[in-house]
């Protein structure tokens, strides 16, 4: 969820949430933002990888692909299309669907497909044919900082993945500007999941996900079977990529600076009008914030 | 706790903790029909892995924990104590519950896939409406489980009736046998990780649990059900 929330790469920030303001994007969607051709409603689309299916091989077959995106990360958007087909939802991109549905923490049924929609897209872009290897300097920096070496950062993302009981995702975050590791059930987080869980509540302090695993076990098990621990050796040496960590890290530094800035305004506001009794963050951010980042 | 006592009663050789290094630790048990026997509802393949593997991983794990548990309790140290809970349950759990599911599946010339008759087929016509309601239900509810899970028929001996329940992960250890109630039992437990089927069925779990009732011990249900209903 806050994955969603914070997707670095293509997220436009919206602080709609209320009913009157959601016709206002429905509009807004249709005729700018998703321009899903010759649709009278939007759907979400099943977005293919940024490569082809046998691109990754041998690190992750192209029959690993067929049904992982083919009929996994399809059936999330062919069932979260089914949930939201005539709702107030049907026209928002993911993005806002998920904020919606997440429902500050009381989740509303598509919930489950849209954000398992959204990871599988943003893990998708997690990867890259000939990926591995080390990152950029800036990233390097900051895991250095963070982690203490690479090494370091590499053994706890691995462990992170590993020890994620059953189903879920392990994910490298930016949070309060600092990098960190965090494994997620997904969709939900549960007490048992490392502190930063990246399927939060959304409101400012979510940490901002710049790299995920799947750890399904149809993520790998045809190529690895019950070996996860190979599936995520390979997976950081072989597939990961890097500067698909970096654009995200940029974002990540530029949303939290908005976020910070939007905070600062929001006390502002709330402090100078006592009829807010109930503030409720995802509206903290102000009318203006949809024009403040462009896709 | 009725669950334990159900593992330690069971005759399944090589089951029962070996002593090692001053604490118990558990070992693989042998499975009582051959690798191959269950098919074609589900694949040698996967009954190997299933064993041999993910089985064994979830033993080894487990009786590391309980190693650095008894370490940890020794020497007083209570935060590695309670650290070590979670994967304890969790491989514990995963021990505890392959152990039950291996006895219910059986081949087709030991019985497998014969409904059950007698008290349990009583109380599954009472309770459900029909054998055949029953397997829908399962079906249905392990069909939804989200990611990793079970999916179990279980005698609630508080209120003297059948239930369906399912599980996360490997939680049965605790549920549906504790946090349900004290007095849940497990009949029959169906795995619907991944793991379970996904070299055969991929991603369609529906046809799995849809076969998977070809090959499922009923005689083995109605015999803890007699015993636990008694």
């Amino acid at each position: 969820m806050a994955a969603a929330v914070a997707t670095p790469l293509k997220f436009t920030f919206s602080s709609s949430h209320g009913s009157t303001r959601r016709l206002q994007w429905r509009n807004n969607q249709r005729s700018v933002k998703r321009p899903y051709r010759g649709a009278i409603t939007a759907k979400i689309e099943h977005k293919p990888p940024p490569y082809s299916l046998e691109a990754l091989e041998p690190h992750m077959s192209r029959e690993t692909f067929e049904y992982h995106w083919g009929k996994h990360h399809r059936a999330y958007v062919d069932n979260l299309n089914k949930q939201i087909v005539g709702t107030e939802l049907d026209t928002m991109p993911l993005e806002e669907i998920i904020l919606a549905t997440y429902n500050k923490g009381d989740l509303l049924p598509p919930f489950n497909n849209a954000a398992q929609v959204w990871n599988h897209e943003f893990f998708w872009e997690s990867m890259k044919p000939g990926g591995g290897g080390q990152p950029s300097q800036e990233v390097l920096d900051l895991i250095k900082r963070d982690f203490g070496s690479f090494e370091a950062f590499v053994t706890e993302f691995k462990a992170a993945a590993a020890t994620q009981f059953g189903s879920g995702w392990a994910w490298l975050v930016y949070k309060a500007n600092k990098l960190n590791v965090g494994n997620a059930v997904n969709p939900l987080p549960s007490e048992e999941d490392k502190k930063l869980v990246v399927v939060k509540s959304p409101n400012a302090i979510n940490p901002l996900p710049l790299l995920t695993i799947d750890v399904w076990e149809h993520a790998y098990y045809l190529d690895f079977q019950n070996r996860r621990p190979d599936y995520i050796s390979t997976f950081m040496e072989k597939l990961v990529s890097w500067d698909a960590v970096s654009l995200r890290l940029e974002a990540a530094k530029a949303r939290a600076a908005e976020r910070e800035r939007e905070e600062e305004r929001a006390r502002n506001e709330y402090e100078g009008d006592d009829s807010q009794t109930d503030p409720q963050p995802v509206e903290m951010y102000g009318t203006d914030s949809d024009d403040s980042e462009a896709d | 706790m009725a669950l334990r006592t159900l593992i330690a009663r069971n005759p399944l050789r090589a089951a029962a903790p070996v002593a090692s290094r001053g604490i118990q630790t558990f070992s693989l048990p042998d499975l009582p029909y051959d690798y191959g026997e269950l098919e074609p509802a589900i694949s040698a393949e996967i009954m190997q892995l299933h064993h041999q593997k993910h089985h064994q991983t979830y033993i080894t794990n487990y009786n590391k924990a309980l190693e650095q548990l008894d370490a940890a309790a020794a020497k007083g140290d209570a935060s590695t104590v309670v650290k070590l809970q979670s994967a304890i349950k969790f491989n514990g759990g995963g021990h505890v519950n392959h152990s039950i599911f291996w006895k219910n599946l059986a081949p087709i010339r030991a019985g497998g896939g014969e409904p059950p008759h007698g008290s349990l087929h009583k109380a599954i016509d009472s309770n459900f409406g029909s054998f055949e309601a029953l397997i829908q239900k399962m079906n249905a509810e392990g069909a939804a489980v989200q990611g990793s899970g079970w999916v179990w028929l279980g005698l609630d001996k508080e209120f003297k009736r059948l239930v369906v329940e399912t599980t996360g992960n490997q939680a049965s250890v605790k549920d549906p046998l504790v946090t349900k109630g004290a007095s849940l039992v497990p009949l029959l437990g169906i795995d619907v990780w991944e793991h379970a089927y996904y070299l055969q069925y991929k991603n369609v779990r529906p046809d799995y649990l849809k076969n998977i009732w070809k090959v499922i011990n009923w005689k083995y249900a109605s015999e803890v059900f007699d015993k636990e209903s008694a």
